[in-house]
């Protein structure tokens, strides 16, 4: 590369010095609490919450929450704001916003419901028309907010409106279509919606041994080339926390009972689809150049365009996945729900968004991580479903799901002004 | 610092006159004009920046300072004028040429994506990766620290998002920046405005870096102390024109305020033609 870097590049060894010093040897026993609820404890404020909410919710049902039949019913209810707020979380780090996931993600479950039970395409095909849908809508909207520099926050609101008229004129009056489609209901809404048990223990562990692996690889190649390495404790903790956490959900999965007596239902094809789809994401977003350039877009777009990225490919590509991803999420619950309706959910919207920043998603721009928005759509969802389980109406829920929003962006600013204070001089 | 003021010090013959006998301008502008409407914002204006040279370009506000960064940087084009790189007549007429002629600007804002660490702050937008697409983060990490090692610059740790450096650590990842883009002549617009005396330091310090890398630095600052302690020439611009030249050695901080103010313009006149004489009249 340049020449002042080869001139003074010497051999590997040399490095050692490179980094003891530029790199201050004392960095990582220094930080403080704060500043590790910021960086690698981020989900720490959040995960407890979730367990308060648990833990509330076993106590006052009496012990139904934490069975494996309502676990698993909790992820299956769950899989369209989960993906929905994959979707808008892509669009959330670049600072923009999309107020018309939902419409979008019933819309385009509509399209694909239409074409395959009045039109009778075949189920495949109208599955693939309904997410490239979903991608088309969320280019229009994109061109709109990167090309015209229209606020996104109109452009995506009058989308909403539009599409939901849309979709009544789709549906020519019914209000709801019911999909008879075996295929499309053996996705998520028939009793076969689950994956054999080889590849509901295989895939998860799989992953698993992929991510220690390259994980180890990474640790022994950045002692080779001197670079600060991790110590092996936390290199194992990490390793060992994401095995528990796995292998402990599929565990529950594995050994939720069916309404048939003697079987077990096993992991849902929708989870396999969710957590496949959010591995995918967080690959592209951290391991990728292009995933660089969506949190640079999100941090400073004028350093970003200086940087030679192009952001108005950026921005277009951001609205077309969270709007193709917003297409899946509604063909899911449309296989889910065994139909599809010409009213949309009134909560998806906001319990997509509200997921994502629960999650830690940043509504400004360039901060968040994929994996902190199961946690927020656990949140949701387990409010909505321990007050289903109580038997309280949605006026309570809304009340509260309101309050957990508002307590989590709260605890989210108030540790990042202790944080920025603690910080040394600038 | 009181050496380089006192004239009497500059015993060795200075870099500057030492260097013009025997080599190209890293960068050579003659006659540069700018109007923007009726307004003259450059007025005939030549400029010369050597290797291993540190000049700096002071001047009152509006005296046509950042007007003629920007033509350098390809941010403004002139109107007219002749412009060599390393002896080689070019056109800069967008970022982009003046950074593939090794040109580059850091301004005052630094350009650094405050959520991203200092690695993915070097790196962006020349990433290095794998055939697959695979970010190659190891080897970035090395070649940021060697840079970072060169330009003798203490960060707590190169996976410290930038938001939590101090703001000469900043200042010195932007021009880290730079020189992993191959720059020969690097820009720094008021570099050590808004910094405390740790990190003034530390900047001049950086700057004094980039020097016996053998590069040429351009800074503009409105701090005569800090110019003092760094740079080898002085040019003054007024009114859109360079009015004079100093050689710091064997200068005072009095005249050149005096030529930044257009006080006493007898004597800073006098100043001027013969600095100009020793450099072989430009």
């Amino acid at each position: 590369m340049s020449e002042i870097i080869n001139k003074t590049t010497p051999t590997p060894g040399g490095s050692d010095v490179a980094a003891s010093s530029v790199e201050a040897p004392s960095y990582t026993q220094k930080r403080s609490f704060g500043q590790l609820l910021r960086g690698d404890l981020g989900f720490l404020p959040v995960l407890l919450t979730f367990v308060a909410i648990a833990t509330y919710f076993e106590i006052t049902t009496g012990g139904l929450f934490f069975t494996t039949g309502n676990l698993s019913n909790l992820l299956q209810q769950n899989i369209q704001i989960g993906i929905a707020s994959l979707a808008v979380t892509l669009v959330l780090l670049i600072g923009e916003i999309d107020l018309s996931v939902a419409v979008v993600s019933t819309f385009c479950a509509v399209v694909m419901g239409v074409l395959s039970e009045r039109y009778h395409f075949p189920p495949a095909l109208a599955i693939i028309i309904g997410i490239l849908v979903g991608v088309l809508i969320g280019a229009i909207n994109g061109f709109f907010v990167a090309v015209l520099r229209i606020p996104s926050f109109i452009v995506t609101l009058a989308a909403s409106i539009a599409y939901s008229g849309l979709l009544l004129t789709l549906l020519a009056g019914q209000a709801t279509l019911i999909i008879s489609d075996p295929f499309i209901l053996s996705i998520a809404g028939s009793a076969r919606s689950f994956l054999p048990d080889f590849l509901g223990v295989g895939l998860p562990t799989l992953a698993i041994i992929l991510y220690a692996a390259s994980i180890l690889w990474e640790q022994v190649q950045r002692r080779r080339s001197g670079l600060r390495t991790k110590s092996l404790v936390q290199l194992l903790l990490q390793i060992g926390i994401v095995v528990v956490i796995v292998e402990g959900v599929v565990a529950i999965l594995e050994n939720t009972p069916s309404p048939t007596p003697g079987i077990y239902l096993g992991v849902p094809n929708t989870a396999a689809i969710l957590f496949g789809l959010i591995l995918l994401v967080w690959v592209v977003l951290t391991k990728t150049p292009y995933g660089r350039y969506i949190y640079a877009v999100g941090g400073n777009v004028e350093a970003a365009r200086r940087a030679g990225i192009n952001v108005v490919f950026i921005r277009m590509s951001m609205f077309a996945l969270c709007s193709g991803l917003a297409a899946v999420a509604g063909i899911l619950q449309a296989s889910y729900a065994n139909s599809v309706a010409s009213a949309v959910s009134s909560d998806l919207l906001l319990s997509a968004i509200a997921a994502a920043v629960i999650g830690g998603v940043s509504l400004f721009g360039g901060k968040g991580s994929v994996w902190s928005i199961v946690l927020g759509t656990l949140i949701i969802g387990s409010l909505v479903n321990g007050l289903a389980l109580r038997s309280q109406g949605s006026d309570i829920r809304q009340i509260v799901e309101g309050a957990v929003l508002l307590l989590a962006v709260t605890i989210d600013a108030i540790i990042r002004r202790i944080q920025a204070s603690s910080k040394s001089g600038r | 610092m009181a050496e380089s003021i006192n004239p009497s010090v500059g015993g060795k013959p200075s870099t500057v006159s030492g260097r013009a006998a025997t080599e190209q301008p890293r960068l050579l502008m003659r006659g540069i004009n700018k109007s923007f409407g009726a307004v003259r914002a450059l007025t005939n204006v030549d400029f010369e920046v050597y290797d291993g040279e540190v000049v700096g370009l002071v001047g009152d506000n509006g005296a046509g300072k950042s007007t003629l960064i920007k033509t350098i940087a390809g941010v403004g084009p002139a109107d007219d004028g002749e412009v060599f790189v390393a002896g080689e007549p070019v056109k800069i007429t967008s970022p982009q040429i003046a950074s593939r002629l090794g040109i580059e600007t850091v301004y005052q804002d630094l350009a650094l994506c405050d959520n991203l660490d200092v690695v993915s702050n070097l790196f962006l937008g020349r990433e290095h990766h794998t055939p697959f697409g695979v970010l190659s983060e190891i080897e970035m990490e090395r070649q940021g620290l060697n840079v970072l090692r060169t330009l003798d610059v203490k960060i707590p740790s190169i996976r410290a998002t930038v938001a939590a450096l101090s703001g000469g650590q900043r200042q010195s990842i932007a021009v880290a920046k730079t020189i992993l883009r191959n720059a020969k002549l690097i820009l720094l617009d008021e570099p050590t405005a808004a910094l405390g005396v740790a990190q003034t330091k530390q900047v001049l310090n950086l700057i004094l870096r980039l020097r016996e890398q053998g590069l040429a630095v351009v800074v503009i600052s409105h701090n005569l102390a800090d110019v003092f302690e760094v740079v080898d020439r002085v040019i003054v611009m007024r009114l859109g024109k360079r009015v004079a030249t100093f050689d710091v050695k064997s200068t005072t901080a009095e005249k050149v305020v005096a030529a930044i103010t257009g006080a006493e313009f007898g004597e800073m006149l006098q100043t001027s033609t013969a600095t100009n004489g020793t450099e072989g009249g430009q």
